[in-house]
C-alpha cells in the first residue's frame, strides 16, 4: 500500500515519461461500470454495480460500489476501498475497507477479498468482511461472458451473501442471507459502450426474511460502459 | 517552418490523390523516384505531419514528412554520415536496423548514446561493411507505429549471383488513427480488446457439427480450462490497423510496373508494429534469394510469412502481360497490405479473399504431439490439459524429447550457462515440450495447399564450415501473461533485469524456447544471429528470428563487437517487457 501510494505520488510529481523506467507499466486507471440499469418493479429501482481502479500491473487501488435507488432516493448501497495485489497470473488479493449503507444506518467493515478469473474465464470475486459489532460477512459474485457474435454477449451472473449475526439496522440476517442471479444481453456499439436488457431474480433468506421478504423476478435495461 | 511543412503537406497529399498514375517507381538501380535518397551524407528530419490514411486525419512522425520515409541508399565499403534532425516535441531517435556497427551508433536510447534531445541534430558515421535489404526506424517510445521507419538498400561491391531486370522495394506496415499509447492502454485493460474473431456459441456448434459433442466439447474445455484462447492470433488487428504498403493503404495500391518477360526483384521489409504478413502473388512463384539481407540457396515459393522486422529479397519472373496482386494479408487474416505488380497502371490485378482465420493448435502450446497421437483417446482435449504444465502443476516429462527431425540440434551439448528466472503473476504457460519446428509453417499456414516458405527451406549461400564452434550456450525463455498483458524474458521483466553479458571473442548459441501462444520476433543488435536451420556448415545470417508459439529456435553468434547493445521482440507493445541490455566485455 506505501509502497503504491509512495510510487502514485512520485509518478503525478515527475509527471514521469511513458518511456522512461518502467515504460512497459504505465499507471493507468480504469472505470468500469458493469452494470447501471432500470428495473420493471414495482417501485422501478435503478442499480448500479461498479468498480474503478488505479495502478499497475500488479499492485493496484480499486474503489467498488454497487447499489440501489428508488424515486425516494438511495435505498442501499456497498462500497469498498481495497488494496490490490496480483499474487498469481489469474488472481488478486485485496484488503481494505468497506462501507454500507441504508436509509437508516451506516456500517464500516474490515475487509479481505480474492479476485480473478477462475478456469473457464469465471470473472469470480469473494469478499470476507468483519464490522466491530462482531459481524463478519461472506459476499461472492461469478460472472461469465457467452458471445453469440463478436458484439452480442450474455453474461449469466450469480451473487450470494451471507452473515454470521442478525444486523437489524442494515436489515441483514444471519445465515445465507441473498441471492441473486442474472442474465444480461448486451450489445457492444464499441467495447467500451453496450446497452443491455437482461433479466434478474432475487431471493432473500433466512432471518433476513424477517426484515426484507424478497423473491423478486424482474426485468431490465441499462448500459454498459467503461472508460 | 510551419507554412513549409503545410505545403510539404499539400504536395505529398496531392501525390497520393494521383495514386496509379503516379507510380512510385522506386526502381534500382535507375533510380528516378522522388523519395529515395543516395550518397554518402544524408540528412534526415524526423517531424510531425499531418496525413489522411483512413479517410480521417491524424498527426504521424515522419522522416523528411514521407511515410514510408525515405528508402536509403548506400554503397558497400562507403562511410557514410548521416544527420539526424529532431523537431518532435519529445526525444526521438534513428536506429539502423541489421547494419553492423559501432555500438555508440546504434540508435538505441539508454544503451547507445541519450537519444536526440527536441530541436537537436545527431550525426551518425560509420563504414558500411554488409549489402542488401535492410529498414531503419526510431527506437523511441511509440514512434514507430506513429511512421518513423523507411528501407535501406544497399548495393554490394561485387556483382550479386542473380540478375533481375528491376528493382522495388516493398515495405510493409501497419497504422492506426489511435495514438499508439492508447492502444497500449487498452491491451493493459483488455487484452483482447482488438479481438473481433473470438470462439462463439456459432462456431461451437460448427465445431459440433464437424467433430462431433465430446471432441469439440474437449477441444473447448481445454482451452477454456487454462484460460487461453486458440483464435489469440494477434494482440492488434485490423479492428483498427490500416496496413500500408510503401505508405499506401490497400485502397490506393502501390503500383510497381514491369514489361512482359521481366525478371523483377522486390525487397520485402516488415517495418509494422505488430503485424506479421502472409505475402504472396497469385500467379507467380517467388524465388527468395535473401533473407534479413543476405544472400541464401534460392528456393521458390508460392507464399512467404514476413515477421516484424524481417525483410526478404524475392525475384519474380511475370511472364505475361498482365497485372498480379502483392497481397500481404496480416496473420490473423483481418486486413491486407496490397500493391500491383502491372504492365500498365491501367491494368489493376484481381485481389484474392484473406483466408480463414486461423486456429492455434495443442503444438502451439510446445506439447507433445507425437506422444498424444500414440495414446489416442476418446477426450483428446483432456489428455492435453492435463498433460499441459501450468504453473500451478509440476508434471515432469522427461520422455517427451524424442527422436524427430531436429534431433541432431537436440544432441547438440555445449556448456550452459545459467541465467536468472523467476515465475509468478508474469508467467501464465510454460511450453512442457517445446520442439525446433524449422518446418513448421506456422499457424494459418499449415493446410494451404501453396508451398509456403519455412526457415528449413533457408541455407546460406555460402559455406559456414569453418565457423568456429560455439563455446557456450544460454537458453531463454519468452515469457508473458495474455490476461494481463505483460511480456519478460525467463519471467523478469527489462525494468528487473540485469544486463546479458557476452565475452568477446566468443562464439555463444542463443536457444530460445517461447512460452507463450504468440509468436516473437526476436532481434540482436550488433551482432549477426547465424541461424541453425538443419545443416551446420550453410548457417543462414540474420537479424531477426521468430520463436514460433511453443517453439524452440537455437543460433550462433560471433561476438565480435564489444559494447553494449539492445536485444528485443521486435512486437512494438511486446518490447517494452521483452527486452535485454546486452553488454559485451
Amino acid at each position: 500500500m506505501q509502497k503504491l501510494l509512495i510510487k502514485l505520488t512520485t509518478i503525478t510529481l515527475l509527471a514521469q515519461s511513458l518511456y522512461a523506467g518502467g515504460a512497459d507499466d504505465p499507471l493507468r486507471t480504469m472505470l468500469l461500470m458493469d452494470k447501471f440499469e432500470v428495473l420493471n418493479n414495482s417501485e422501478a429501482t435503478k442499480e448500479w454495480e461498479g468498480s474503478f481502479y488505479i495502478g499497475y500491473d500488479i499492485d493496484k487501488l480499486y474503489v467498488y460500489s454497487t447499489g440501489v435507488a428508488t424515486n425516494d432516493g438511495l435505498e442501499t448501497s456497498e462500497n469498498e476501498l481495497v488494496y490490490s495485489r496480483a499474487i498469481a497470473p489469474f488472481w488478486d488479493i485485496q484488503a481494505g475497507i468497506a462501507y454500507d449503507k441504508n436509509t437508516n444506518a451506516s456500517r464500516t467493515w474490515g475487509e479481505v477479498a480474492i479476485a480473478g478469473l477462475a478456469p473457464y474465464y469465471f470473472e469470480t470475486r469473494a469478499a470476507l468482511l468483519f464490522n466491530n459489532e462482531g459481524n463478519v460477512g461472506l459476499r461472492l459474485d461469478a460472472e461469465y461472458e457467452m458471445l453469440f457474435t463478436q458484439k452480442l454477449i450474455l453474461t449469466p451472473s450469480f451473487e450470494a451473501d451471507f452473515y454470521t449475526k442478525d444486523d437489524p439496522l442494515l436489515r441483514l440476517g444471519s445465515g445465507l442471507s441473498s441471492i441473486e442471479a442474472g442474465l444480461r444481453l448486451r450489445y457492444e456499439i464499441r467495447r467500451e459502450f453496450a446497452p443491455y436488457v437482461g433479466v434478474t431474480w432475487e431471493k432473500t433468506f433466512g432471518n433476513t426474511r424477517n426484515y426484507d421478504r424478497v423473491n423478486e423476478t424482474s426485468l431490465l435495461a441499462g448500459l454498459r460502459f467503461w472508460f | 517552418m510551419q507554412r513549409r511543412t503545410f505545403v510539404k503537406g499539400i504536395a505529398a497529399t496531392s501525390v497520393l490523390a494521383l495514386g496509379q498514375t503516379q507510380v512510385e517507381a522506386k526502381t534500382l538501380p535507375k533510380i528516378s523516384n522522388k523519395d529515395t535518397l543516395s550518397g554518402k551524407e544524408f540528412f534526415l528530419t524526423i517531424g510531425y505531419k499531418k496525413v489522411n490514411i483512413t479517410g480521417s486525419t491524424a498527426i504521424a512522425t515522419t522522416v523528411n514528412g514521407q511515410l514510408s520515409g525515405p528508402t536509403l541508399l548506400w554503397q558497400e565499403g562507403d562511410t557514410i554520415t548521416l544527420h539526424v534532425t529532431n523537431t518532435l516535441k519529445k526525444s526521438s531517435s534513428i536506429h539502423w536496423h541489421g547494419i553492423i556497427l559501432p555500438p555508440e551508433m546504434d540508435g538505441v536510447p539508454g544503451i547507445s548514446y541519450d537519444g536526440i534531445a527536441p530541436g537537436e541534430t545527431f550525426t551518425y558515421t560509420f563504414k558500411v561493411n554488409q549489402h542488401g535489404t535492410y529498414w531503419y526506424h526510431s527506437h523511441s517510445g511509440f514512434q514507430e507505429q506513429t511512421g518513423v521507419y523507411g528501407a535501406i538498400v544497399i548495393k554490394p561491391k561485387r556483382k550479386e549471383p542473380f540478375t533481375y531486370n528491376k528493382d522495388y522495394v516493398i515495405q510493409l506496415s501497419d497504422w492506426s488513427d489511435e495514438k499508439p499509447e492508447s492502444i497500449y492502454r487498452k491491451l493493459k485493460l483488455s487484452s483482447d480488446y482488438y479481438n473481433f474473431s473470438q470462439r462463439t456459441i456459432g462456431t461451437f456448434i460448427d465445431e459440433v457439427k464437424k467433430k462431433g459433442l465430446s471432441k469439440a466439447f474437449g477441444d473447448r474445455k481445454m482451452w477454456n480450462q487454462m484460460r487461453m484462447s486458440d483464435v489469440d492470433i494477434a494482440d492488434v488487428t485490423g479492428y483498427t490497423y490500416e496496413h500500408l504498403m510503401n505508405g499506401q493503404p490497400s485502397s490506393r495500391p502501390f503500383m510497381a510496373l514491369f514489361k512482359k518477360g521481366e525478371k523483377v526483384r522486390l525487397r520485402l521489409v516488415n517495418s509494422a508494429a505488430m503485424t506479421f504478413f502472409d505475402v504472396r502473388i497469385p500467379g507467380l512463384k517467388m524465388t527468395v534469394v535473401a533473407a534479413d539481407g543476405n544472400h541464401v540457396k534460392p528456393v521458390t515459393v508460392d507464399e512467404l510469412r514476413i515477421g516484424v522486422a524481417e525483410t526478404y529479397d524475392v525475384i519474380v519472373h511475370p511472364k505475361k502481360h498482365k497485372a498480379y496482386a502483392i497481397f500481404a494479408q496480416s496473420m490473423e487474416r483481418t486486413g491486407y497490405a496490397l500493391g500491383m505488380l502491372t504492365p500498365s497502371s491501367k491494368l489493376q490485378a484481381k485481389i484474392p479473399k484473406m483466408d480463414p482465420v486461423p486456429t492455434l493448435k495443442m503444438v502451439d502450446m510446445g506439447m507433445n504431439m507425437s506422444k498424444m497421437k500414440m495414446k489416442k483417446t476418446e477426450n483428446t482435449g483432456m489428455k492435453c490439459a492435463s498433460a499441459m504444465k501450468m504453473p500451478s502443476k509440476d508434471h515432469s516429462n522427461k520422455k517427451a524429447i524424442k527422436k524427430y527431425k531436429w534431433a541432431t540440434m537436440e544432441a547438440q551439448k555445449y556448456p550452459i550457462t545459467t541465467l536468472p528466472s523467476a515465475k509468478g503473476v508474469q508467467t501464465t504457460m510454460t511450453a512442457m515440450s517445446p520442439k525446433y519446428r524449422l518446418d513448421d509453417p506456422g499457424v494459418g499456414l499449415r493446410n494451404t495447399r501453396r508451398k509456403v516458405l519455412t526457415y528449413a527451406d533457408l541455407k546460406n549461400r555460402y559455406s559456414t564450415r569453418h565457423d568456429k564452434k560455439p563455446d557456450r550456450e544460454i537458453v531463454l525463455h519468452l515469457t508473458g501473461n495474455m490476461e494481463r498483458y505483460m511480456w519478460s524474458i525467463n519471467g523478469i521483466k527489462y525494468a528487473d533485469s540485469k544486463p546479458l553479458v557476452f565475452h568477446y571473442g566468443e562464439r555463444l548459441r542463443i536457444t530460445f524456447i517461447n512460452d507463450t501462444m504468440m509468436n516473437h520476433p526476436m532481434h540482436l543488435h550488433g551482432l549477426w544471429s547465424d541461424l541453425e536451420t538443419g545443416d551446420d556448415n550453410h548457417l543462414v545470417r540474420k537479424h531477426t528470428v521468430i520463436v514460433q508459439p511453443g517453439s524452440k529456435i537455437s543460433y550462433r553468434v560471433t561476438v565480435d563487437a564489444k559494447g553494449a547493445w539492445a536485444y528485443h521482440c521486435h512486437m512494438l507493445y511486446h518490447m517494452l517487457g521483452m527486452f535485454r541490455k546486452v553488454v559485451v566485455v
